[in-house]
This record gives structure tokens, C-alpha cells and sequence, in this order.
């Protein structure tokens, strides 16, 4: 009869000493095979990160612009379409209950120019637009620098210009009393308007009000474009009521849009792209699993003496393979915190430079640490399980 | 007397140098093959506490395959193997872990030390499965180290010392739990005689002490030395002498 053995043990704090023995000898071996898991998982939480970032960015902008706003166009319905709406179009839209605010847009057919001496061909694509003085309300637009067209100013040949079509003429400074050459007139510039998000054809125009359109540049008011606030919980029924209210004899050739959905089809467009940069950061992740599988092969491989010597010294079978498990894991952790922090630093730099808020989704960073701990085992089961089937006798005649 | 068929009660230990550590009987170990390979045929060998024995014979003749069997590395086809007064066969592949963590050190002739460790670190992995704090087995090291000789060196690292001071940092490792039996597989193989002449002092001062130590070495010059000296050929052995207090051959 044998008296009682007392199992072999291995204390958990050796354990880990033991599975850093490899990464500890073979430094350079272990940062270029954790570099895999680490850029994987930077690719993931970067990409999350300014999906994120970019979301919530977007999601101020739409907040701060609304979603109640409509554009009314003559579209291109059956029939034949004059491409302008009825005249009264603004009225009638203004007695729809839930609409807040109306704001209409004539296409001038004239040009502006910098100076009387500008060849007539170079207008610099900018266009010249008869507006009511309530636009830059309504679209909720701000001025870069001098004052929107009022009522004072109705008369007169005064323009606002859009904030591309003000860089395109060369005018810095809305307030300055800057003079541009319009429609054989001269006008002054009172004001030169931020970038519009919403109705971006309004930065590259020159804009009038209505009565000095028809004054100085002989144009009959009849509106091409209609911008509408309403409601925002009765935006779906004022939009449905609209192209009837509009022109009741072919609604079909009115068309209504609203240019936040636009933005939220930009964003759509950008989930799409995240989307495939996921997946290239789980295929990058992939590789880096491959990588630490391969490594970790050739190390079992290598430390044949070390087996044979760990066994002679009373290490089981699961000693052993819980040392290169641990050893993988180690790595695919280290990996996965290091692609945290550099994936986290990307977005930061990046957010930053666009002047977002930083945001690092916690399901990134707990995802992409998950994913690098799940990886670190997958790749580490077939080495583990290798290195404890090592023969000791087998091991220890190794050299 | 193995423990094993022992009818002693605990309480009245064997005397140490009638306690038979390693009890070999009618032992076989085949390899399978076309033809298969008889690289221990029927050995019977029995080893005392306090024996120092070089088990010596040509290559091929069955020393490593006997040590392996002796150190439960592998299992012998047939026969019995005790160690330790454990009865090999009754023992699963656990078991034998735990018997070669506790009762068994092995000195081997390529050193196997850790590299990025030290001396006193490698020493103390010698009863790293066992469970023992790294600090008491720290503390253990050091008495080892300073048995070996190599107090002075515990804090450099191990494979960069000179092969002499490898093999003695080995040395310490195997003797640090105190096991019944060293085994020592041609110690100093790997040495220069300079080298090789200390280590073997060495086994002979810690066989003065009372360690049991086995040697195996296919040098009759050192076997020679060692007051019990076992040949093998073939898978057997042919001579079994053993060095009596007088000083002439038994």
C-alpha cells in the first residue's frame, strides 16, 4: 500500500511567472506577434470610436438645425412643368395650421462680378437669388459678418452673399461697404453669411431682397424654392398637405424634400463604410490570432527542454498547458490593451482635429478586450495542448 | 524494506541505511518496432539511503532508458519500479508528478536552467510544483546555494555563469527539496575536467552528507571513484561492486 501523495501544485502567482518566462526571453518575438492583435483592435475601437464621434457630431448639428424644416421646389412631375411655383404659393402655404415659419426663393437671371470690368463668361458660378428678409431665420442660418436683408434695406441695391460665393468675389468683410457689379448695377455688400448645412446653394448665391429684384433687376418675384418650419410633431402632415396646398391643379409637379434627412442619409452612408472597416479590423484580428497560434507552435517547439525539465521537476500535464495558455493569453491581452489605447488615441487625435466630442464607445473597449481574450485562447489551445503531449523522455534528449 | 511491502507502523522508522530508496525488479523496458527494441532486459537493482552509485556502460547500453525509468519519467514494460517507497505501477501520470516534485531531483548533463532567471530563482524552481511560496522556496535556495558552493552568485543570472557553476546551480536545484534520490545524467558530460573534477566532488561531498545519488556517466574513471558501481551492457547488468569500508572491491 503506497502512503498518500500530495498532488503536485503550482501557486497561481507562479503560474504567471512561468507564462511570462517566454515573453520575458523572447521580447522582439512577442511585440511583433502582439502587434497583430494590437492593430486589430485599434482598427475596431478607432473605427467605433469616430463612427461615434462623427454620430454625435452630426446628431448636434441636426439638433441645432431641426428636423422640422421643409423645402418646397417645382419638380419635374407628369405634364409639363414650368419649373417655378405659383405665385402665390407663399401665401398659401403660410395658412397650413401647423407651419411656423415661410420664407421663399426667386431665381434672378443675372450675374455678380467683382467689378464692372470682369468678362460677363466669369461668374464664378455664383448665383443671384431674390429672397424674403425672414430666410436666414427660418433655414436658422447665422451671419459670418455685417446684417441679413431688412425691410430698411428693401429698396435699396444692397446684397447678402453666401459664404463661398463672399470668398469667390474676394469680400472679407460684410460690414466693410464692399461694392460688387450686379445686373449693370453697383450694390453694396451689407452681409456675408456662415456656410448654410442645410441648404448649401444658398452659399455660392448673391442674394437680394424682392422688391429690389424687381426694382433693379427687372425679375417678376414669381418663387422658384420654398423653405418651411412647422411643427415638428405635425412635420409627416404638413408634408403630405403641401404639394396640394402649393398648386392644387398638379401637385405632382411639386416636390417637397427635407435636407435633414440628407444628413441622415450621409450618416446612413458612413454606417455602411464603419461597417466595412469593422470588418477589416476583424480580419486584421484574425490574422493577429494567427500570428500568436504560430508563435506559440514554434515555441513549444523550441522549449522541448524546457518541458522535459518542467516535467522532471513534478509539473503534470496541465501544468503545462496552462503555462503556453497563459502565455497566449498574456499576449492577446497585452495586444488588445495596447489597440485599446492606440485605437482610443486615434479617435481622440482625429475628433479632436474635426473639432468633435470624444467619444470611445465602452462596447468597444470592452468588445475589442473580449475579443483579444477570446483570441488569446483560440490560439493558444492547439500550442498548450501540444506542449503538455511532449514526451519528457522525448523532451529531455533534446540538443 | 520498500515501504510498500512494509508492515512497519509509521511510528518506527527503518533505519536510514537499511531503507531501500529505489527497488528495481526483474524491469524491462521495449520499445515497439520491426524489430522491437529490448533496452532493459529483466533488471533487478536495489539502491539504499545513502548509496552513491554510478550506473555506467557504453551508449546504447540502456543507461538513459534505466534513468528514465528510475526518475518515473517512463514506465517500464514489465516488472516493478519503487521509489521513494511508492510503487510505481499503482501510480497514475499525476501521481508520478507528484512523486518526481517531492522525492526525486534530477541533474542533467545539458543544465536546463532558465534563461532570464537567476541562480537562486532556478534553484528555487525545484520545488516550484509543489505549491511552496516563492519566498520559503527562496529561502531554501539560498541553504542549497550555499551548499553548492555558490552563495556569492545567487543573483546573477543562471545560463550566463560558467558551465561549471550551471551545473552546480543544477545541483542545488535537485537537492533543494531534500528528495529521497538525485539522479544525475552524465553531470559532466557538458564540462571540462577542471569543471568536471568539482562537480564530482561535489556529489561526493553531498553523498557524505547523506544525500542518495545516482550517477549515470560512460566515464569508468569517475564510476570508478564512487563506492558502488553498477555496469550495464545490453540491457543488463554485468557487474554490480560495491566499494567496502576497507577500501578493496566486494
Amino acid at each position: 500500500m503506497n502512503v498518500s501523495l500530495e498532488p503536485s501544485r503550482l501557486a497561481p502567482a507562479d503560474m504567471m511567472r512561468a507564462s511570462l518566462i517566454g515573453l520575458r526571453t523572447r521580447r522582439l518575438r512577442s511585440i511583433l506577434s502582439g502587434l497583430g492583435i494590437v492593430i486589430g483592435i485599434a482598427a475596431m475601437v478607432g473605427v467605433l470610436g469616430l463612427s461615434e464621434s462623427s454620430k454625435s457630431d452630426l446628431l448636434a448639428q441636426l439638433d441645432q438645425l431641426g428636423t422640422n424644416m421643409l423645402r418646397i421646389e417645382a419638380g419635374s412631375g407628369i405634364g409639363i412643368g414650368t419649373g417655378e411655383l405659383p405665385e402665390d404659393s407663399t401665401a398659401m402655404v403660410s395658412r397650413v395650421g401647423p407651419v411656423e415659419q415661410v420664407a421663399s426663393i426667386s431665381e434672378v437671371e443675372s450675374s455678380v462680378y467683382r467689378t464692372d470690368l470682369v468678362p460677363e463668361g466669369q461668374t464664378g458660378g455664383i448665383t443671384v437669388k431674390a429672397v424674403d428678409a425672414n430666410l436666414l431665420a427660418t433655414l436658422q442660418g447665422q451671419m459670418a459678418s455685417g446684417i441679413f436683408l431688412d425691410e430698411a434695406a428693401s429698396d435699396l441695391p444692397v446684397v447678402v452673399l453666401g459664404s463661398v460665393a463672399a470668398e469667390r468675389l474676394g469680400v472679407t468683410d460684410g460690414a466693410g461697404g464692399t461694392v460688387v457689379w450686379l445686373g449693370n448695377e453697383w450694390f453694396s455688400v451689407v452681409g456675408v453669411m456662415d456656410t448654410l448645412d442645410l441648404s448649401p446653394d444658398l452659399d455660392r448665391a448673391a442674394l437680394v431682397s424682392y422688391s429690389t429684384a424687381e426694382e433693379f433687376l427687372d425679375h417678376d418675384g414669381v418663387p422658384s424654392t420654398i423653405y418651411v418650419r412647422s411643427d415638428p410633431d405635425d412635420i409627416d402632415a404638413v408634408r403630405s398637405v403641401l404639394p396640394a396646398t402649393v398648386n392644387p391643379e398638379n401637385p405632382d409637379e411639386v416636390e417637397v424634400t427635407r435636407p435633414s434627412d440628407a444628413l441622415e442619409a450621409k450618416e446612413a452612408a458612413d454606417q455602411a463604410f464603419t461597417n466595412l472597416l469593422l470588418g477589416l479590423g476583424a480580419v486584421a484580428l484574425l490574422v493577429g490570432g494567427v500570428g500568436i497560434a504560430n508563435v506559440m507552435v514554434i515555441s513549444v517547439l523550441e522549449r522541448r527542454g524546457e518541458i522535459g525539465l518542467r516535467r522532471a521537476l513534478g509539473a503534470t500535464k496541465g501544468h503545462i498547458s496552462i503555462q503556453f495558455l497563459g502565455e497566449s493569453l498574456i499576449l492577446a491581452t497585452l495586444g488588445g490593451l495596447g489597440g485599446v489605447a492606440l485605437g482610443s488615441a486615434v479617435t481622440a487625435a482625429y475628433a479632436w482635429s474635426q473639432g468633435w466630442d470624444v467619444l470611445i464607445p465602452t462596447v468597444a473597449v470592452v468588445g475589442g478586450l473580449s475579443a483579444a481574450l477570446i483570441i488569446g485562447v483560440v490560439a493558444g489551445l492547439y500550442p498548450a495542448m501540444r506542449a503538455a503531449r511532449v514526451s519528457p523522455t522525448e523532451a529531455l534528449r533534446t540538443l | 524494506m520498500s515501504p510498500t511491502a512494509s508492515t512497519s507502523t509509521p511510528t518506527t522508522p527503518v533505519p536510514i541505511n537499511e531503507r531501500t530508496v529505489l527497488a528495481l525488479s526483474n524491469v524491462t523496458k521495449s520499445y515497439p518496432g520491426t524489430p522491437p527494441v529490448h533496452a532493459i532486459r529483466g533488471l533487478d537493482l536495489d539502491i539504499r539511503a545513502g548509496e552513491l552509485v554510478a550506473i555506467v556502460g557504453p551508449s546504447g547500453s540502456g543507461k538513459s532508458t534505466l534513468l528514465h525509468v528510475i526518475g518515473t519519467l517512463d514506465r517500464a514494460t514489465s516488472g516493478t519500479v519503487s521509489v521513494a517507497g511508492y510503487d510505481v505501477d499503482d501510480l497514475n501520470d499525476k501521481q508520478l508528478s507528484s512523486l518526481r516534485s517531492r522525492h526525486i531531483g534530477f541533474v542533467f548533463q545539458q543544465f536546463f536552467l532558465l534563461a532570464g532567471e537567476t541562480a537562486l530563482d532556478n534553484v528555487a524552481d525545484g520545488l516550484l510544483y509543489t505549491g511552496m511560496a516563492l519566498s520559503h522556496r527562496r529561502v531554501l535556495a539560498k541553504q542549497a546555494l550555499d551548499q553548492v558552493g555558490l552563495a556569492h552568485r545567487m543573483s546573477h543570472e543562471a545560463t550566463k555563469l560558467s558551465g561549471g557553476e550551471r551545473q552546480r546551480v543544477a545541483i542545488a536545484r535537485a537537492l533543494i527539496g531534500s528528495p529521497d534520490i538525485i539522479l544525475a545524467d552524465e553531470p559532466t558530460g557538458n564540462l571540462d575536467s577542471k569543471s568536471g573534477e568539482d562537480v564530482v566532488r561535489l556529489i561526493e561531498n553531498l553523498n557524505a552528507d547523506g544525500t542518495t545519488i545516482v550517477v549515470i556517466t560512460h566515464d569508468h574513471e569517475i564510476a570508478a571513484r564512487f563506492p558502488r558501481r553498477v555496469s550495464l551492457l545490453d540491457g543488463r547488468i554485468v557487474e554490480d561492486t560495491r566499494l567496502v569500508e576497507t577500501g578493496g572491491m566486494q
